[in-house]
């Protein structure tokens, strides 16, 4: 007996719009300053209506055709009812029968070795707005709890995948291709330590009986899922509890309603949160304080003429056009679309992809990572970079002494980092690479002459004897190229 | 002519002349409130000082030959359920006995800006829910005519304090009928306009799609003038219609020619009140005498309108009023257990009867499994009736009814029977179903000496030939001059 693992994705991303989904409120993460970023519409004071923020109905489109959704004509908005009191209204104006995405997918990449790839279906992807945050003593002392409706009212788009996933790790991949690709389309931070991208997973296992049945075991909710991490080791968490509950009780779906369990990080383990037998009625109808949006093809066409290349495809280009390897794509992509850029600029204006992306993987994200900088604050300028390329590539100077210009364009006190500084440094430091070989030719036959026991021991079969020899020649002429050098040695003194 | 008995019109015209000052007129009005409101109890909340300060400055504003707002000096009242900054907003619930709202709704906004007085905030049945002003949880209004008799409701209090004496102009709002019949309890003017006419932002949902505030006033006039006052588009209320609002009062006195008036033959005759319809035959032949065709017209969905509307706005009501939960703002039980309990106490003990039973009756509505027999059946007869109008419009310039089958009852008399108080709405909620304008005129008196209104209906954002139509009916009557002792 074994089994498959059903997984769905039910991911909440926050839209980066300035104001909130129904009002003029600020949409800025403020923990520190509580409920100060609200109005009479976002509190639900008596009277008070709702608006809709047309920007964030534009960024919810621009997600829903990045994931290749379907956007229907006509869209509504519906009242979700509960009571808890971060929803100051006791309903969340959401999206329920009639949403404004659906019918998509996102591919992901299974293996990097066999590229093996799938496309996960999205069954849906709506708007709604975001609860506050209630914050409960937790001193033992029984102090009252608090609500904070800065957040309330915040533009979220859900997206709901088919249960297509098939393992923790399946799971992760598509958080991380669909933060990728939002983050790409510029709709969200997807900041997950803000809450700018939340997930609750689906899971149940499709258990294979020896008699060739399949019995699906009862779909569990993992709420409260904030990184990575989390929804990988909630998933194998509760795979393995499943799969034990199975062996303990084997009870299938049709024997228990869907069980809410939410994933305590620090214990490592799964929790029952909502009871099986209340499940909820929320009670849905459509919000007669919204009117109904509709949507042309016109509109349509407009924001898919907004989207720029996909993540995924600009890494199958970059292998392509630039001869990257699977490896230096991914990590140039995964930074995000401002080193991706960074990167296209400096490779293709310097015309050596492969020197670009090791440069700009090793040496740029190195500086980064030290400086602390962003992309966007890094004092050399893509186009600086590629014209120090150039002159490598162009034999001017060596790596090496690229690097040393590196680090002197970065170190510059006066912040001169033009492309005409890169020749200054050359110049100053006598890093030129000595194209004279004429010069190079009487420089080495002198280091030969002056070396008779290095050259018997060569002829005699040491070859390390040529390195020092190397060393003499570049001490006397800094811009030689040690290949070439190395090259004459041999040919002298053989 | 006595300060309290006449129009805003008047009023205006003699402010303008140099015979009234706003303070004086401000004045006459608080002092008949003082006087008699302990009887009538239109009143929740009365800005004394406020209202006489407003009147002070537009005096000043009138006498320095500053431009001036349409309503300059003229006391308005608003109905408890729309809020404005600074005072309470109580929707006559022990919910929101404290509450004070921190900001103005449009229409308050629309009326400040015309320098209009804001003399106080009235009574009405708890969150607009009744038709007769006692489900107030604070006290019943009475009718001007006769305090045995209820005002009717739910916008009792505004209606009374007109019919009193104690302000020339209200505003109401009417979910199904909640402006029209205490208009027609109380013998004075009462208009629903179209659905969308007026922002409903600052108004307390009730019913947010059948919601709609209007005006009380004395006569045609000075419900026209008001109505233009408060109308037009708002962006805080995506509802509200992008339509041109019209100058209502600039062609009232020109009758409408070759008008086509609809009349509903055998309209639920059997619970008719002879009064009414003897009233509301005489109206008809008023409109023949002025040369007008009369049509019998039929709406054949019009028995389904209570039933209707007692799906769709409890529905709505259960939503609208599920905030009221003792979190953030209103009433919080002081003794509770945990957090379901402090809800359920906290409505349990702030809620009124007729409201808990409402919101009973929506969530009964809209939960998983019936929604589709109730909510969703209710919206296609909704539509059906809306048909039934547009339909009957193809024919008639206006279609006129009774307001409400029988004249005032009196207080207490169907308290204790909500069926038969629903049932009294048979004439009122078509126009909040199909959304169209409708005003109640003063059209006769019953033989007990309480008065009898007429219906007027007309199509969406038709309220001009409404109001005209209307005009011509009042020049050849003298109902509209009548005033209580």
């Amino acid at each position: 007996m074994d089994y498959t693992v059903i997984i769905g994705l039910e991911v909440h991303v926050q839209l980066q719009t300035k104001t909130k989904l129904f009002c003029g409120c600020s949409t800025k993460f403020n923990p520190d300053h509580p409920n100060t970023q609200t109005c009479p519409v976002c509190l639900g004071l008596p009277g008070a209506l709702p608006v809709l923020n047309r920007e964030a109905f534009h960024l919810g489109m621009k997600t829903g055709l990045a994931i290749n959704c379907e956007i229907p004509s006509f869209t509504k908005w519906d009242r979700k009812q509960y009571y808890y009191p971060d929803l100051p209204k006791a309903y969340q104006i959401s999206q329920f029968d009639l949403p404004m995405s659906q019918n998509g997918w996102l591919e992901i990449e299974l293996d990097p070795e066999t590229r093996e790839k799938k496309k996960v279906g999205i069954i849906r992807a709506h708007l709604e707005e975001d609860a506050g945050k209630n914050s409960h003593d937790e001193s033992g002392r029984g102090q009252d709890s608090k609500v904070d409706l800065n957040r309330c009212g915040t533009p979220l788009i859900e997206i709901v995948s088919e249960p297509d996933l098939r393992s923790a790790q399946e799971a992760r991949t598509y958080l991380e291709e669909l933060k990728l690709l939002l983050t790409y389309i510029d709709v969200s931070d997807c900041n997950m330590q803000e809450g700018s991208l939340r997930c609750d997973a689906n899971v149940n296992l499709h258990v294979h009986k020896a008699d060739g049945e399949t019995v699906p075991t009862p779909i569990v909710e993992i709420k409260n899922l904030n990184s990575f991490r989390g929804v990988e080791q909630a998933i194998e968490y509760e795979v393995q509890r499943q799969w034990k509950d199975w062996q303990a009780k084997g009870l299938s779906l049709k024997d228990v309603p869907k069980e809410t369990r939410g994933w305590d990080a620090d214990r490592g383990v799964t929790l029952e949160q909502r009871g099986k037998e209340d499940a909820a009625d929320y009670r849905y109808f459509p919000d007669p304080d919204l009117a109904p949006v509709t949507v042309t093809d016109a509109e349509r066409e407009r924001v898919s003429k907004e989207l720029c290349e996909r993540p995924a495809d600009r890494r199958a280009r970059f292998e392509k056009s630039y001869q990257l390897s699977v490896y230096d794509a991914a990590v140039i992509i995964d930074q995000g679309p401002t080193l991706a850029d960074y990167f296209e600029t400096v490779a293709e204006s310097c015309g050596n992809g492969k020197q670009a992306a090791n440069w700009v993987t090793q040496d740029v994200l190195r500086e980064l990572k030290e400086r602390e900088y962003e992309i966007s604050e890094f004092p050399i300028k893509s186009e600086v970079l590629a014209a120090l390329l150039q002159k490598v590539d162009a034999n001017e100077i060596t790596t090496k002494s690229a690097r040393t210009v590196f680090q002197e364009l970065l170190s510059d006190s006066e912040g001169n980092r033009g492309v005409e500084q890169i020749q200054s440094i050359i110049d100053e430091k006598g890093l030129a690479l000595v194209s004279d070989t004429g010069q190079l030719e009487s420089i080495v036959q002198a280091v030969v002459d002056r070396n008779a026991k290095a050259v018997a021991d060569f002829q005699s079969g040491k070859q390390a004897a040529v390195g020092a020899l190397i060393g003499q020649v570049m001490r006397e002429i800094k811009g030689a190229d040690p290949k070439t050098v190395r090259e004459l040695l041999v040919e002298k003194m053989s | 002519m006595s300060i309290t008995s006449a129009t805003a019109s008047e009023l205006l015209a003699k402010m303008n002349s140099g015979e009234l000052s706003s303070e004086e007129i401000t004045s006459a009005c608080l002092d008949e409130i003082s006087r008699r409101d302990e009887s009538i109890n239109a009143f929740l909340s009365v800005q004394h000082e406020a209202a006489l300060e407003k009147a002070r400055e537009v005096d000043q504003k009138r006498k320095s030959g500053k431009p001036l707002g349409k309503l300059a000096g003229i006391p308005v009242a608003l109905k408890d359920n729309l809020c404005a900054a600074g005072v309470t907003t109580t929707c006559a619930s022990k919910m929101l006995e404290q509450f004070v709202s921190p900001y103005d709704a449009h229409t308050v906004e629309r009326l400040k800006a015309a320098d209009a007085v804001l003399i106080g905030k009235t009574n009405l049945d708890e969150f607009a829910m009744g038709s007769s002003t006692e489900n107030s949880a604070f006290k019943t209004t009475t009718n001007p005519w006769n305090t045995a008799y209820a005002a009717g409701g739910s916008s009792g209090g505004s209606a009374a304090a007109v019919a009193a004496g104690f302000t020339p102009l209200a505003l109401g709002s009417d979910t199904g009928g909640s402006i029209r019949q205490p208009a027609s309890f109380c013998g004075v003017v009462g208009l629903k306009p179209t659905y969308g006419r007026v922002s409903r932002y600052g108004l307390v949902a009730f019913a947010s799609s059948l919601d709609q505030i209007g005006p009380f006033a004395r006569d045609v006039t000075d419900a026209a003038l008001i109505l233009e006052t408060i109308s037009g588009k708002d962006q805080r209320d995506t509802t509200s219609l992008d339509a041109p609002v019209p100058e209502f009062t600039s062609h009232l006195e020109q009758p409408l020619e070759n008008l086509k008036v609809g009349y509903v033959e055998h309209l639920h005759e059997e619970g008719l009140h002879e009064d009414v319809k003897e009233a509301t035959h005489r109206a008809l032949e008023v409109y023949k005498s002025l040369g007008a065709e009369l049509i019998p017209i039929t709406l054949p969905h019009a028995k389904y309108c209570v039933a209707t509307y007692y799906i769709i706005a409890p529905s709505e009501a259960s939503s609208n009023l599920a905030r009221y939960d003792g979190v953030h703002y209103g009433y919080r039980a002081e003794h509770f257990e945990n957090m379901i309990d402090m809800y359920a106490a906290s409505r349990g003990e702030a809620f009124g009867d007729e409201v808990k039973r409402r919101i009973m009756l929506g969530t009964y509505a809209l939960s998983s499994g019936y929604y589709d027999a109730y909510y969703l059946k209710a919206l296609k007869v909704r539509r059906l009736i809306r048909n039934d109008f547009e339909q009957a419009f193809q024919s008639v310039d206006i279609i006129a009814t009774p307001v409400t089958p029988t004249p005032a009852f009196t207080i207490g008399e169907l308290v204790d029977d909500p069926l038969a108080m629903y049932l009294a709405d048979i004439f009122t909620t078509s126009a909040n179903l199909s959304g169209i304008p409708g005003i109640s005129i003063p059209a006769g008196f019953s033989k007990n000496n309480l008065p009898i209104g007429l219906q007027l209906l007309a199509p969406p954002l038709e309220e001009e030939r409404l109001l005209r139509a209307a005009r011509m009916f009042e020049r050849e009557t003298e109902w509209h001059r009548k005033r209580p002792e």
